[in-house]
């Protein structure tokens, strides 16, 4: 009962295209959960089906102990679409007064509200003339409204800028404190910054890796790359001494497992004069996600 | 209740920034000036006050003009929302799809009867203006107008349920135009083709008062000139149907609104963003 979100072997099918199968999570109170997948992975329809506006085939969903789409369940949960759209003939203060309306809160908090994602400057301007990274933040304003326990964001950081975006992650930080739990979707490893609890990766609607980021480099044991610089002339005697090693360029470029990692570098260090530098590339968040999202279905 | 009347000043704000108040208002105040200045010339003979005319005249112009403003602003309610991406979001909102219905339809018909009232009430002033005894066509002026803003309700609402059926605004535009067309325009031809057919059998006199009644267009027409008696031959419709009780009439006018906004409710029902 501690959870906020808890699926069970939930299953959604478009007649005959399986959207999502047999996909089991949930998110504790004040955890911060990515979701990953390609494009068309299930992300959105899941989040969907989380938010009672589509109905599963199978399985069990429950949100803040109610059932999806139930008036408890919506009091208690907001949600930012992916592409946020509003009405273009309403400024930004208007829109967000109507939604704390719709909230039963109060209309006077909406100023507050925009400026806390930065729009204070714009709230008096018409919807239809921002930029997307603007309709973007208020789309995360009205998130924010009341004392949501579960933020459901559909790709939120798509359109914002990288200072815009640490912003974001540092609100994120703030409501996740208060105990709220969030649960953000994206198409990149990269973009969530590893600024989140623990990762979930779908692929083709199926849940392929779950864990943390360190969990999830663990279990896909990729290889470390050591790229090395050879002193003045020394090039090919280098390469003698590394073999296995690919020229790039005036580099050379060493892949070794993980557990060999140390063993390497202490090779290299023992070659002395004929280094001048090194540098230890680990596999990049991309590489990681890419060895989870491809290995179903190639 | 709050969340309706927030919806209902959110619509109102979209319509007035989307010129729907100005067009509204423009539309009808001119329509019922060019009426009451067409029709000022023959009510001499007729031994009727002008007011009286000018609501007969008013009756046959609105039947037409506040369907079609009704349409035109009802529409693009739900299938604008969903092709605007603003529905889904609505939706996770903790307010239920009747309640966005109804802060809607306030909004709208609040426009209507704005424009209804401004109309009218320029058509009524040149009455009073030129014939004092138009005095006694008040209460035929205020029937028409509480019975335009039904009118209006029951397109307004029909136009949800087309909005939702259709979920796109070019789909729901289309639809809008063929009912306005077939409720209003084909179906009186239809009736009328049918009952010149019949001449006098049993068409005439059951399937057709009936018929009247069950279309909203037909039921205010036949209730605004049945109530006021002195312009019966004003139309044609009308006249054929004076044996329908008015009490039936009123009904339909009624009844109408309502039965539009159940079909409205149900049809955004099935809308799934």
């Amino acid at each position: 009962m501690n959870s906020t979100l808890t699926i069970s072997a939930l299953t959604k099918r478009f007649e005959a295209v399986a959207a999502l199968t047999d996909v089991t999570f949930s998110v504790a109170a004040g955890e911060r959960v990515a979701l990953l997948g390609h494009n068309g992975a299930g992300k959105s329809t899941m989040m969907k089906i989380m938010l009672g506006l589509i109905a599963a085939t199978s399985g069990r969903v429950e949100v803040c102990g109610a059932a999806p789409g139930s008036a408890e369940a919506r009091r208690q949960v907001a949600y930012l679409p992916e592409n946020a759209a509003f009405h273009p003939a309403l400024t930004g203060l208007e829109q967000i007064r109507q939604y704390l309306s719709l909230r039963g809160e109060n209309p006077a908090q909406a100023m507050g509200l925009l400026e806390q994602v930065g729009l204070g400057h714009a709230a008096r301007r018409r919807i239809g003339t921002y930029s997307k990274g603007m309709r973007q933040r208020v789309g995360l304003a009205q998130t924010l409204i009341g004392t949501p326990r579960l933020l459901v964001l559909d790709e939120p950081t798509s359109g914002l800028d990288p200072v815009s975006r640490r912003d974001f992650y540092e609100l994120l930080d703030g409501l996740a404190a208060r105990g709220a739990s969030i649960l953000l979707s994206s198409h990149a490893l990269t973009e969530v910054e590893a600024r989140t609890d623990r990762i979930l990766i779908l692929s083709k609607g199926r849940m392929v890796a779950e864990g943390s980021l360190a969990a999830l480099r663990r279990q896909a044991a990729l290889p470390v790359a050591l790229s090395v610089t050879p002193a003045p002339g020394q090039a090919a005697a280098l390469a003698q001494a590394l073999p296995g090693a690919v020229a790039q360029g005036d580099l050379l470029t060493l892949s070794v497992a993980q557990g060999d990692k140390l063993a390497a570098l202490a090779r290299i260090a023992g070659l002395g004069g004929q280094v001048a530098d090194l540098d230890v590339l680990p596999p990049s968040l991309e590489d990681i996600y890419s060895h989870f999202s491809r290995r179903d279905g190639q | 209740m709050n969340r309706i009347l927030a919806t209902a000043g959110t619509e109102f704000r979209i319509a007035l920034r989307n010129r729907w108040v100005a067009i509204a208002v423009a539309l009808m105040a001119l329509f019922s000036l060019v009426l009451s200045a067409a029709g000022s010339a023959p009510s001499g003979g007729l031994g009727v006050d002008r007011l009286s005319v000018t609501v007969a005249s008013l009756t046959s112009l609105s039947v037409y003009l506040v369907p079609l403003l009704a349409l035109l602003m009802s529409f693009d309610a739900i299938a604008g929302e969903v092709e605007r991406g603003t529905l889904p979001l609505l939706l996770t909102y903790p307010v239920a799809r009747w309640e966005v219905l109804l802060g809607k339809l306030i909004a709208h018909l609040a426009v209507l009867s704005l424009a209804v009232v401004v109309g009218y009430g320029l058509a009524a002033g040149a009455a009073l203006l030129v014939d004092p005894a138009s005095a006694s066509g008040l209460p035929a002026l205020w029937r028409l107008t509480w019975s335009s803003i039904a009118l209006g309700a029951t397109f307004i609402g029909v136009g949800y349920a087309l909005s939702a059926l259709a979920r796109r605004p070019s789909g729901a535009a289309g639809l809008a135009v063929g009912v306005w067309l077939g409720l209003v325009v084909l179906y009186d031809l239809g009736l009328l083709a049918a009952v010149v057919a019949d001449s006098g059998g049993w068409f005439t006199t059951d399937v057709f008062p009936a018929a009247l009644l069950a279309n909203p267009a037909d039921a205010f027409r036949l209730y605004n000139l049945s109530a006021s008696q002195a312009t019966a031959a004003a139309a044609g419709v009308g006249g054929a149907a004076n044996a329908i009780p008015l009490w039936q009439s009123l009904a339909s006018v009624l009844l109408w609104p309502l039965a539009a906004l159940g079909l409205a409710t149900a049809a955004f029902g099935k809308v799934t963003p």
